[in-house]
């Protein structure tokens, strides 16, 4: 067990292209970090780097205090997962947990040992003795697990290990990884493209966008206060609203009305670190149904009609989806989000929103309904760069 | 759908196959063991049997001479041309270096080639070299022509074996050689033993090299032996003796064919249409 | 906490080309394995061109010269001229109409019977395994054994079907002992394209079947109009290697009729001027003249009928 440090982190590859860039990352002894980021973004190249199956272009990682960069895998001490479980066909799950501590040239007994004990956190014990062909799926990731564990390296590291299970066992399994993890206490770095597996199993997650760190932080941060339009796009199932705004005569108009400008806002403005043109952020359970708003709150908020077009009666809540007038709001960030999402053909013609109602709302589709929003909840970007302008002291402060 | 009449009719047909497939092989057992009385008398099945014909063939100098020559020139070709082949198939598979796509489309060439062109060539170079009627003299071109195929076998069952299982490996502590030793040789060894295989058959095969190449029994293989029979006698009809040795070296193929059907079948069309 | 590697920076990182010195010290591990490419593929390499390559452009050489080996002392270079005693013979054009007549016939007949035996071997109902067993042992059968066997067969008195079909001698006439030796060709590789096209027929989605049935299709409409585009680079790959492996023809020609009664492929009248003739210089020639026209059709399949070439199916040897 051991912290892994990633000081000014680089990959570049001989045709130029660059996978990671100047990543600079403190992880914790014990420490549960995720890399999490959409296809593409490196967070598998750095994985890989961590763990010595690739070069690294520029910058030092350090395990435990010394430099790794020219370390073999096997010297590294630490132990990966595959997306793919890479489990070796012809051995039994026995001899594949006992492989890396054959190669060790441990001895009989206490290979036996290990494994038994691996094989009884992960409760694969009646499994010790069939090949992988005749495991399912969540049995087969365990196996991986297990001969992830056997070693008690100073790390872990796994590559998207959920991704090949379905809906239902990804829930069960993220338990039982998180469960491992905290009892092992090992350092453990996780990469998934994932974003509800980033905030239930991370202590930290890492978003990754493009080869460059957009923001690291606990998960709630991230939530609340997320440093720029990638980051609180990505965060967040379902994603955050974004519509266009523009700051003319001391309020910001949107689809959603006249929104009221603070004191610092308006500073900004008027001192040009705040472009006219930005993007209002809002998500989907900052709104509500305006006849369910008691007293004290609708001053925080402001109202607004707009017709419906689906509601979806989750049972503890209604997810109602509302059109606005007025543009979409785009920008280099949410086309990417867009893309990777896989909603790039959305209908033209007004913005598409989603909000999160109470259950005990009586929406229906079809004509206008009146909805209030939460003002203090807003974020506002800058497109040209999708930084977060209404961030404070590291705070989303509203647009007060 | 239909069950009973459509069993019936697909079981005559694949009747109708195997009786195709068999007819030429069980004539030339049936000629094997006829006398040497009975051997005109045109019947399929023989009247009169007998071994004769076997003891004889293998009293003569020319057939056990040409079988010994048979056996080992296949199997040192087909040793060389699959280690060989495996090496490489490995590079094709899986590294990346250039002139690799000359590599596979030189050996395609070389596959489609008109064996006879190079006959004339290999002729007199081994004439010169000392190599003609010489054991190299046959295993040299056999590897030449072998090793397309096995290229081409082994590089779609590496392809088949998934990367990620030598990088696991790696990350449990085995150096690249111990990773391809524990790991990626078991798994490449059922593809490695089915090549082995085809390569031998076409060892085995071959005519016309060996009948270019080869004057006496030094080096003789079978097939060639066969078209010279004599019989033991001048006047002799070597019809019976031709047919027992032809037997007798029919019989390994049919052995390996019978016992590694499943195998022979998927070598033979693991890569193919894939492309 | 959060590390401050945000928005006013980049999005995208700058890309710029490498340095010299860090392109050398980056592709390490790339030479590294290209050297370990170079290294597994050169025994390969070396034996196919020096025993394939080499040859080949000393028989090109061998071909431009007057070479007899019964007269090794009148051996001269005489440029084309036995290109041109070739192909102004009359033997070379015989034997190049036989061995046209019987590629084009047999491909054809077992591109035609193969389809069918691949059709029965991929969806029989019963005995799978023997249907495929007894394919491969014409496959596996050495071919001067079968032509043996075939030679016998037709030998009027010792052999049934000779007995079965006509009084005379099949093999001591033209036609019937060409047609013979078509018959031979085929039952030995039938077998072999069967197989190839089997490979082809297991790609054909049976969804795609049962949709063409739902839409009303008769099983001879699934078969031309599903079956038969999907597996056409299948089909193009078999033809490409039978026919090039058909025009090689030689085996069964040497043992059933040694080449009698103009029965001679381009095969044989090489072999003939080469190994029995000992006529190094005409030998060559005909030999070059046979890699040009084998040269010629593969390049025309895959130009013409765009047969995938590299990559493509296997060649199976007799």
């Amino acid at each position: 067990m051991a912290e892994i440090v990633l000081d000014k982190v680089g990959k570049q590859y001989p045709d130029g292209t660059v996978a990671v860039s100047d990543v600079d990352l403190e992880i914790a002894d014990g420490e549960f970090v995720i890399l999490v980021g959409p296809s593409g973004c490196g967070k598998s190249t750095l994985l890989n780097m961590i763990a010595g199956l690739e070069d690294i272009s520029s910058g030092e990682l350090r395990i435990g205090g010394d430099r790794m960069n020219e370390k073999a895998p096997r010297d590294r001490d630490i132990a990966m997962v595959f997306q793919s479980y890479a489990l070796y066909p012809n051995m039994t799950v026995r001899e594949n947990m006992a492989f890396p501590l054959r190669l060790a040239k441990l001895d009989k007994a206490t290979i036996d040992e290990k494994v038994g004990e691996a094989a009884k956190v992960l409760e694969l014990t009646e499994l010790l003795d069939r090949k992988p062909a005749n495991l399912s799926g969540g049995q087969r990731q365990r196996v991986a697990m297990g001969r992830a564990i056997v070693r008690s390296p100073k790390a872990f590291l796994m590559d998207e290990p959920l991704s090949n299970l379905d809906a239902k066992l990804r829930v069960q399994m993220r338990t039982v990884v998180s469960r491992l993890q905290k009892r092992l206490g090992t350092t453990t770095v996780y990469v998934t493209h994932d974003q509800t597996e980033a905030m239930t199993l991370g202590d930290r997650v890492v978003v990754l966008r493009a080869g460059v760190v957009q923001q690291v932080g606990d998960p709630q941060t991230l939530y609340d206060h997320p440093n720029n339009l990638f980051v609180a796009g990505f965060i967040g199932s379902p994603a955050m609203n974004f519509l266009s705004a523009q700051a003319s005569d001391g309020v910001l108009r949107t689809a959603l009305g006249d929104v009221p400008i603070g004191e610092r806002l308006r500073g900004m403005l008027e001192r040009g670190e705040a472009p006219q043109e930005m993007i209002l952020g809002i998500r989907p359970e900052h709104f509500e149904d305006a006849a369910l708003v008691d007293e004290a709150a609708r001053g925080k908020g402001k109202e607004f009609e707009a017709p419906v077009e689906l509601v979806e009666s989750m049972g503890s809540d209604k997810y109602v989806y509302l059109t606005v007038e007025g543009e979409r709001a785009s920008s280099a960030e949410l086309e990417e989000l867009a893309a990777d999402s896989g909603a790039t053909d959305l209908p033209a013609g007004g913005a598409n929103l989603v909000t999160r109602l109470s259950a005990e709302s009586r929406v229906r589709e079809g004509g206008p309904y009146k909805v209030w929003f939460n003002l203090e909840k807003i974020h506002l970007f800058d497109p040209s760069d999708g930084r977060n302008i209404t961030l404070h002291e590291g705070r989303a402060a509203g647009v007060s | 759908m239909e069950a009973r009449g459509a069993k019936w009719r697909w079981g005559l047909l694949d009747v109708v196959v195997v009786v195709f497939a068999l007819v030429p092989v069980l004539w030339i057992m049936s000629l094997s063991f006829k006398t040497t009385a009975t051997l005109t008398d045109g019947h399929f099945i023989p009247r009169e049997w007998t071994l004769e014909n076997y003891k004889t063939i293998f009293q003569t100098d020319q057939f056990v001479r040409a079988l010994v020559n048979s056996i080992g020139i296949a199997l040192i070709s087909t040793l060389i041309a699959v280690v060989l082949g495996t090496m490489a198939a490995y590079a094709i598979a899986r590294l990346d270096f250039p002139g690799k796509g000359a590599l596979v489309g030189v050996s395609l060439l070389i596959a489609m080639f008109p064996q006879v062109s190079l006959v004339s060539p290999l002729f007199d170079i081994e004439r010169r070299l000392g190599l003609f009627d010489t054991w190299p003299g046959l295993i040299l071109p056999y590897i030449t022509f072998a090793l397309p195929l096995t290229i081409y076998t082994l590089s779609a069952f590496f392809k088949q074996i998934p990367w990620d299982l030598e990088k696991a490996a790696k990350m449990d502590g085995a150096t690249q050689g111990e990773a391809f030793r524990k790991v990626i040789a078991p798994l490449a060894a059922p593809g490695v033993f089915t090549t082995a295989i085809l390569a031998f058959i076409f060892c085995w095969n071959d005519f016309l090299f060996a009948i270019s190449l080869t004057s006496t029994e030094r080096s003789r293989t079978v097939p060639v032996a066969l078209s010279f029979f004599t019989g033991d006698s001048q006047f002799e009809d070597p019809t019976g003796s031709i047919s027992a040795a032809a037997v007798v070296i029919t019989i390994p193929i049919i052995l390996f064919v019978l016992f590694f059907q499943r195998r022979i079948v998927s070598g033979l069309t693991s890569g193919a249409v894939k492309g | 906490m959060s590390a401050p590697t945000t928005a006013a920076a980049k999005h995208r990182a700058e890309e710029k080309p490498l340095s010299k010195a860090e392109k050398a010290r980056l592709s390490e591990g790339k030479r590294a394995e290209r050297r370990l490419g170079w290294l597994l593929c050169a025994p390969a390499a070396i034996v196919m061109l020096g025993v394939a390559g080499y040859p080949i452009l000393y028989s090109v050489w061998l071909s431009l010269q007057r070479y007899d080996l019964k007269f090794p002392d009148d051996r001269e270079f005489v440029g084309l001229s036995n290109y041109v005693t070739v192909l102004s013979n009359q033997y070379w054009w015989t034997a190049f109409g036989v061995t046209m007549l019987i590629t084009v016939v047999t491909v054809v007949v077992e591109l035609v019977l193969g389809m069918a035996l691949a059709v029965i071997m991929h969806r029989t109902l019963v005995g799978r395994g023997i249907v495929r067993t007894a394919a491969l042992i014409p496959y596996g059968i050495v071919t001067v054994v079968a032509a043996f066997s075939w030679r016998y067969a037709w030998t009027p008195g010792t052999g049934y079907l000779a007995n079965l079909f006509s009084d005379s001698a099949p093999l001591t006439e033209r036609a019937s002992s060409l047609a013979i030796i078509m018959l031979a060709e085929i039952w030995k590789t039938t077998p072999f394209m069967a197989l190839l096209l089997m490979a082809g027929l297991a790609l054909v989605p049976e969804d795609l079947l049962k949709a063409a049935a739902m839409d009303g299709a008769t099983a001879w409409q699934r078969f031309t109009k599903v079956m038969l585009p999907v597996m056409k680079p299948a089909i193009l790959v078999a033809l490409l290697f039978r026919t090039l492996d058909a025009f090689r023809v030689f085996d069964n020609i040497y043992v059933l009729t040694a080449g009698a009664n103009e029965t001679s492929s381009v095969s044989m009248l090489a072999y003939n001027n080469l190994i029995k003739g000992l006529n190094l210089g005409i030998g060559s020639t005909m030999s070059v003249l046979i890699f040009l026209t084998v040269a010629i059709i593969a390049f025309v399949f895959v130009k013409l009928f765009g047969t995938a070439a590299p990559g493509s199916s296997d060649e199976g040897r007799r």
